[in-house]
């Protein structure tokens, strides 16, 4: 009767939740991490960080990404290095936003950002330059009128998101390693790096994700025990164990 | 028997209620071909935890609508090679058999209209079930010729797949319609309606069984038909005829806009009849008890059809398709021998002799032996040959 286990299953699916999201009306929440459109990050002082080093268009699998960097003019430099990025366009016709170019990047100067609904009616449009990419003066994306920005996809997109990996060595939680920028100073560190369960709240969608990296895989960096602050005398217990400054 | 409207000669008011009936047969056909759509693409999404269509109109129950408003819209292609008048024909001998044996299904219980007594049912033949017999026959040059006549060869693989399939099928569907007839001694579809009244009786005990032929023609000739219809109307488990994945299409793939909307229509439209065709012939089509004092033929129609609408999508949502060996391999060696077998057999029991139900009984024992030491002598011939081509032995 093996014929018939078959029509069981699909027979109980029937009466299964849907999981179906309906997404122009509602959208699921979106990583941490998500690859979105990118952004060209400044320092704390408005300089840009690109040094024009050409390493993410060297890098870039979709081959969508010029550079062309320049001499700083001495009197009014752009970057706080000898060169910076004098050109640097973005065919998002062609990027497939693989994240490559975050990786190479030396200086932390190219990240994504959570926006992905963008579309163009003009293929110039979809090359975006300098114009376009560099953050504007608060240190935020800027918004072009076929990008529909919604609530957080503008969040964290910084250095901050590459450096701080979530199975990071949890010695090293909490000592900050990457470069402050425009509006947000240097940002402090994620919290629970070492503590999977106090992650940032996970989407119901990727609870089986969560549990998978909760168990037991050691050498990697994650512990599945809650790391427990050390008894000092003092009692100076942070209230979250992840978090450290 | 036949419809009492016509015993006072024709009319021109009965002749005005015949064409009535038709149009409203045509329109409920039609209608229930865009519901079936709907209906199947919902369930289907349940049984894979998707939702299904629900952007047109209420719960997406336009979808078929918008769906046949936008192939409306699209351009007849004709491609160069095509045979034009066959490219051109092909549809409407797929779509006309499809609409044409709802005709003979009652739906259960007649109507008076301005002094005229007339049954639910569109025409009642002398020749009853051998007409949805002949249209099946029909749809297969339907298949066959659109495959034929596109000029591509996809859709030629595709149409000698399906003619071989229908023709294999029918065979098994007419063996056990044949035993129905046997026991309704009757082709009128209402005589095989009215004989299924009852409930059945085991040796003058009550069997607490209704008086179907599903019971009375002891199951088997049941599942040969619905696996046969199954098989006629290509629905999966026996899509071979339009394997998106194999044939890019099958038989219609060179077919675009309205003459491709024919095909979809018929495709569904059997889904339709045919449920009606095998809930008449063994499921006791409109019999079903009383709702408050009153006869509700129809309602009972469509809970039994709606009934296996459901199987064939819940069929659709599991099984794998067959392979072309498999197929024929079912069709021929095991449901066509089954199908004769429980035509012998429920000829024999009905004779009430039982010299000869036993004679039979042997006589199946002996041919299934047969058949299955027949079937193990080819399959291992075919592995010697395999194992041995090209090897010189």
């Amino acid at each position: 009767m093996g014929y018939l286990k078959g029509f069981t299953i699909s027979g109980k699916q029937f009466f299964q939740k849907t999981v179906t999201t309906q997404y122009p009306e509602v959208k699921r929440p979106k990583s941490e991490r998500f690859h979105g459109r990118h952004v060209l990050n400044r320092y704390e002082d408005g300089m840009e960080k690109c040094i024009g080093c050409e390493l993410c268009a060297g890098v870039c699998p979709a081959r969508c990404i010029y550079v062309r960097g320049a001499d700083n003019p001495p009197e009014q430099p752009v970057s706080p290095g000898e060169r910076y990025g004098f050109v640097y366009e973005i065919n998002f016709l062609r990027c497939i936003h693989c994240d490559l170019c975050v990786e190479a990047c030396p200086t932390e100067a190219i990240t994504e950002s959570k926006l992905f609904e963008f579309s163009f009616t003009n293929r110039n449009d979809a090359i975006y330059t300098k114009a376009e990419l560099v953050v504007d003066d608060d240190g935020n994306p800027k918004h072009l009128p076929w990008e529909d920005w919604h609530e957080g996809d503008d969040a964290n997109t910084s250095g901050w998101v590459r450096a701080t990996a979530p199975n990071g060595v949890a010695a090293a939680e909490g000592r900050p390693l990457w470069s402050g920028e425009l509006g947000y100073g240097v940002r402090p560190a994620q919290k629970g790096q070492s503590d999977p369960s106090a992650a940032d709240i996970p989407a119901d969608w990727d609870i089986s994700l969560r549990e998978v990296e909760a168990s037991e895989v050691r050498g990697a960096g994650v512990s599945t025990r809650v790391p427990q602050a050390p008894a000092t005398p003092e009692g100076n217990n942070d209230d979250s164990p992840g978090a450290g400054h | 028997m036949g419809d009492p409207l016509l015993n006072g000669g024709l009319t021109l008011a009965v002749a005005l209620i015949v064409i009535i009936k038709a149009i409203i047969v045509f329109a409920v056909v039609l209608v229930s071909v865009l519901a079936m759509v709907v209906f199947e693409r919902k369930v289907i999404g349940h049984m894979q935890n998707r939702i299904g269509p629900n952007r047109a109109g209420p719960y997406g129950l336009l979808q078929s609508l918008a769906d046949g408003t936008k192939l409306f819209f699209k351009e007849a292609l004709l491609p160069d090679k095509a045979d034009r008048r066959v490219y051109r024909l092909a549809p409407f001998l797929a779509v006309v058999p499809a609409f044409l044996v709802f005709s003979i299904v009652p739906i259960g219980g007649s109507i008076t209209i301005a002094h005229h007594t007339t049954e639910l049912q569109l025409a009642d033949p002398p020749w009853g079930i051998l007409f949805m017999l002949m249209l099946s026959s029909i749809a297969v040059y339907g298949v066959m010729l659109a495959g034929w006549s596109s000029g591509s060869k996809y859709p030629l693989l595709g149409a000698v797949r399906a003619s071989a399939q229908m023709i294999s099928y029918e065979a098994a569907m007419g063996l056990s319609i044949a035993a129905v007839v046997l026991l309704s001694g009757s082709l009128h579809t209402s005589a095989i309606v009215a004989h299924q009244y009852g409930t059945l009786h085991f040796r003058n005990h009550d069997a607490y069984l209704p008086a179907w032929n599903l019971f009375r023609a002891w199951v088997v000739p049941f599942i040969i038909f619905m696996l046969a219809i199954t098989a006629e109307m290509h629905r999966p488990p026996f899509d071979l005829v339009e394997a998106e994945e194999e044939l890019a299409g099958g038989f219609n793939t060179e077919y675009s806009s309205l003459s491709f909307a024919l095909f979809y229509l018929a495709e569904f439209m059997n889904v339709v009849t045919m449920s009606g065709i095998a809930v008449t012939l063994f499921l006791g089509g409109p019999i079903g008890p009383r709702i408050l004092g009153h006869s509700v033929g129809p309602f009972w129609f469509l809970v039994k059809v709606v009934v296996f609408l459901f199987i064939y999508v819940w069929l659709r949502a599991t099984l794998p398709r067959f392979r072309y060996d498999q197929l024929m391999d079912l069709g021929w060696k095991r449901l066509i021998p089954a199908a004769l077998g429980m035509l012998l057999f429920v000829a024999a029991v009905r004779s009430g002799n039982r010299t000869w139900v036993i004679g039979v009984l042997i006589g199946i024992v002996l041919a299934a032996g047969l058949l299955v030491r027949a079937l193990s002598m080819g399959e291992r011939t075919n592995e010697i040959e395999s194992a041995t081509a090209g090897k010189g032995v």
